[in-house]
């Protein structure tokens, strides 16, 4: 069992987790995930180490009430426990000294981005950081960014904060000003793909991290084997981090989408049990 | 061996072969010739004393002849159930020259359900620590065996395991209506009332490395974690939605229990029309898992004929009684998908058999014609090779061929300390063949710890 020291809602459907994991914090570095198991019966689900303390022998998890599992931790207050959790799992995030650096994140990208973040300003590296969003709620860990970055670009769809527009619209605005070494962009696919097609004719190293569906999260199932200049790949052990000029999104895109209809209902049914135990209080109440 | 009746059971997850009757055990052992020199011993990976353990049952004596089995097998449950005994002790029996060979793997099963029918659970053993410990990595049939033995001898055993669930591919890969995960469980309960401890969720190589296992004092490390990666055809429309690998498909069932999503949070995708690709136990139990989740079709497509297949004959022999349809001499050129990206055909070509390869069996090439077989599900249960995380963080490990541990006929790598068996060290192999291995092991760690550690 895994301790769940803190839990908070840090945005609108977005939670915040430190679990004692002290193993797994001693030896993560950016762009490593673990692979969680709420209890007997859940799902195996990857999720990002967005920050981790060695000393303290935690690690940080942030993730979006997207599905079942997710909206399941969500309800784990602290003081909790989670089943299973193995880790770190992926390849590291290649750190070096490139000069100037942008990252790109969208929504709960932020989570993937931050330990990068970080590792690069452990080297001499110039950073700049683009964050985008629906919305200013929906903005995560801006703050933390900007204690670390040389400079944080916030957009929004609604211009709630920052300016209003896309994350590719302040990128290519920055490559037009400055020669950029490496563009590293985590978040939806529709972003990293046009993060990906407008990065391609400056010539820029540009990483994407890639977030297919996974069961063991070890290299023992191609679960989420994607398409990656023409080979296949395994995210879990070979990613999840791959040159994102090469990566086949569309295929990505369709691969995620297999278990739709099985999320769905998999989501029904938890909401409605959710709102039997609700409905059950209010009636001990009246 | 009785078993269920093929249309009640291709609907249902519940164990196939039913096993022999006390009774029927009793005729069956009365059969066996005692022979001085037994050839069915000589044909065991591990040396079960063959004829001593028949002649146990053949005396009413079940107790006594498991007492002689766990001698040498630590799980004589499960490999009473997987062996290929045709090709092992059975196939070596003397009486299979001129009519039925004993069936030993029966009796060994027997064997070893008589006593979980009829005792109590496992209680706590005794012995005397030796201040030594050892970790094993991986805990299928390699590990366990490694653990116990060495535990037994007095150390002090961890084996980490990377999955949340003990048993390795006993677990993961072989579904429950051949091996029932009860019969797994048992068998895991007596490795630790030796007091063997099992750490799970440790993917040894990240969660802790090799080395850090030697600070912390282990004296030697036993690498068993089995050829995990599984290997694919590159044909076009291998990525297509309700394309799985067969190690993923089995993985969601038989690990995670998907056949009762939504009670359990894992899905599988439910097909009508199904081929597998393959012609080993892992293509059969695809085969056959595919058909108890409701396909109302399912192929095997195998590029060579039914002399070749490596299958066990049980196996096979349920599966025709299943009704599945066996497709030899066709070997897969593409899946073809609809506009979704779904898969709504395969092509495949008409092979001929020509002259024998490296692997002794005969080659297939392509005849010139190909046919279409249309499905809307396609498993690929073409093999497995080795997995990289583990055995790539070692640094200075000698390998072998696509990434096997290169060890001597002991188990030992070229690393002092470092042993490894099954799969990992092989390439994809059976269930008795690791825990050979892992016996050899055992006795090699043990003569190591006692060389560089003399008290």
């Amino acid at each position: 069992m895994y301790n769940i020291l803190k839990k908070e809602t840090i945005a609108p459907q977005v939670d915040a987790m430190i679990v004692e994991a002290p193993y797994i914090a001693r030896h993560h570095q950016a762009g490593n995930f673990v692979v969680l198991r709420i209890d007997e019966k859940g799902e195996r689900i990857p999720l990002t180490i967005a920050d981790s303390d060695s000393e303290k022998g935690t690690i940080t998890l942030l993730f979006q009430k997207i599905g079942k599992t997710t909206e399941e931790l969500g309800t784990l207050k602290t003081g909790k426990a989670i089943r299973d959790i193995a880790g770190p799992l992926g390849h590291a995030t290649p750190i070096m000294d490139y000069g100037y650096c942008v990252l790109v994140g969208g929504g709960i990208g932020s989570a993937t981005l931050y330990p990068i973040l970080k590792a690069l300003k452990g080297k001499s590296n110039n950073v700049t950081v683009i964050l985008g969003a629906r919305n200013k709620e929906l903005l995560i860990w801006g703050d933390r960014f900007k204690e670390l970055a040389d400079e944080v670009l916030l957009t929004t769809d609604d211009g709630s904060s920052g300016r209003k527009g896309l994350v590719t619209e302040a990128l290519k605005e920055v490559m037009d000003k400055s020669k950029v070494e490496i563009v590293i962009a985590v978040g939806p696919i529709r972003m990293m793909q046009a993060v990906a097609e407008l990065t391609k004719p400056y010539n820029v190293k540009t990483l994407v991290s890639l977030n297919p569906v996974m069961v063991e999260g070890t290299g023992m199932c191609g679960a989420c084997r994607v398409n990656v200049g023409g080979k296949t790949r395994f995210a879990c052990v070979e990613g999840p981090e791959f040159d994102a000029h090469e990566v086949d999104f569309k295929e990505l895109a369709n691969r995620l989408g297999f278990y739709r209809e099985e999320e769905q209902a998999s989501m029904e049914i938890f909401k409605k049990k959710k709102c039997k135990g609700r409905c059950k209080k209010s009636n001990k109440g009246t | 061996m009785r078993a269920r009746d093929p249309k009640k059971r291709s609907k249902d997850f519940k164990e196939v072969a039913l096993g022999l009757t006390e009774k029927q055990a009793v005729k069956e052992a009365k059969r066996c010739l005692q022979c001085k020199k037994p050839k069915c011993v000589e044909g065991c990976p591990v040396e079960i004393n063959i004829p001593a353990f028949i002649g146990k049952i053949r005396d009413t004596d079940s107790p006594g002849a498991l007492n002689v089995i766990r001698q040498y097998n630590m799980l004589p449950a499960i490999c009473g159930r997987v062996c290929p005994q045709e090709n092992q002790c059975q196939g070596r029996c003397i009486l299979g020259k001129k009519k039925t060979p004993i069936a030993i793997g029966a009796l060994e099963r027997f064997a070893a359900d008589y006593d979980a029918k009829n005792s109590s659970p496992e209680k706590p053993v005794q012995i005397k620590p030796n201040g030594h410990k050892v970790a094993v990595v991986g805990s299928g049939p390699a590990g366990l065996t490694v653990a116990a033995d060495l535990a037994k001898l007095g150390y002090e055993i961890t084996i980490f395991e990377a999955l949340h669930e003990a048993g390795g591919v006993l677990v993961y890969g072989i579904p429950e209506f051949r091996l029932p995960k009860k019969i797994i469980q048992r068998e895991i309960e007596y490795v630790k009332s030796l007091g063997v401890k099992i750490q799970l969720n440790w993917v040894v190589g990240r969660t802790q490395t090799v080395e850090e296992l030697f600070e912390e004092g282990y004296k030697a490390v036993f690498i068993g974690v089995g050829a995990g990666s599984p290997k694919y055809m590159s044909i076009p429309g291998e990525n297509l939605n309700n394309v799985y690998f067969a190690s993923e498909f089995l993985t969601r069932v038989n690990l995670m229990k998907a056949e009762q999503f939504p009670k359990y949070d894992t899905p599988v995708k439910k097909a009508k029309r199904v081929a597998v690709i393959g012609g080993g136990n892992v293509a059969m139990d695809s085969a056959r898992t595919a058909l108890r989740l409701g396909a109302e079709k399912v192929y095997i497509v195998y590029r060579r004929t039914e002399a070749e297949m490596p299958a066990r004959l049980e196996e096979l022999e349920h599966a025709k009684e299943e009704g599945i349809d066996f497709r030899y001499l066709s070997n897969p050129k593409e899946i073809i998908g609809d506009e979704r990206g779904y898969v709504k055909a395969m092509r495949c070509d008409k092979m001929v058999l020509c002259e024998p390869d490296a692997s002794g069996r005969r080659k297939p090439e392509c005849s010139g014609e190909e046919f279409i077989l249309e499905v809307d599900q396609v498993i690929m249960a073409i093999g497995q090779t080795s997995n990289p995380i583990l055995v790539r963080s070692i640094k200075g490990l000698n390998l072998w061929g696509a990434g096997y541990i290169e060890v001597d006929e002991n188990g030992a790598s070229n690393i002092p300390g470092i042993f490894a068996g099954g799969d990992i060290s092989t390439g994809a192999a059976t269930v008795i063949s690791a825990m050979g291995a892992g016996k050899r092991a055992a006795r090699a760690i043990h003569d190591y710890i006692r060389s560089s550690y003399p008290a």
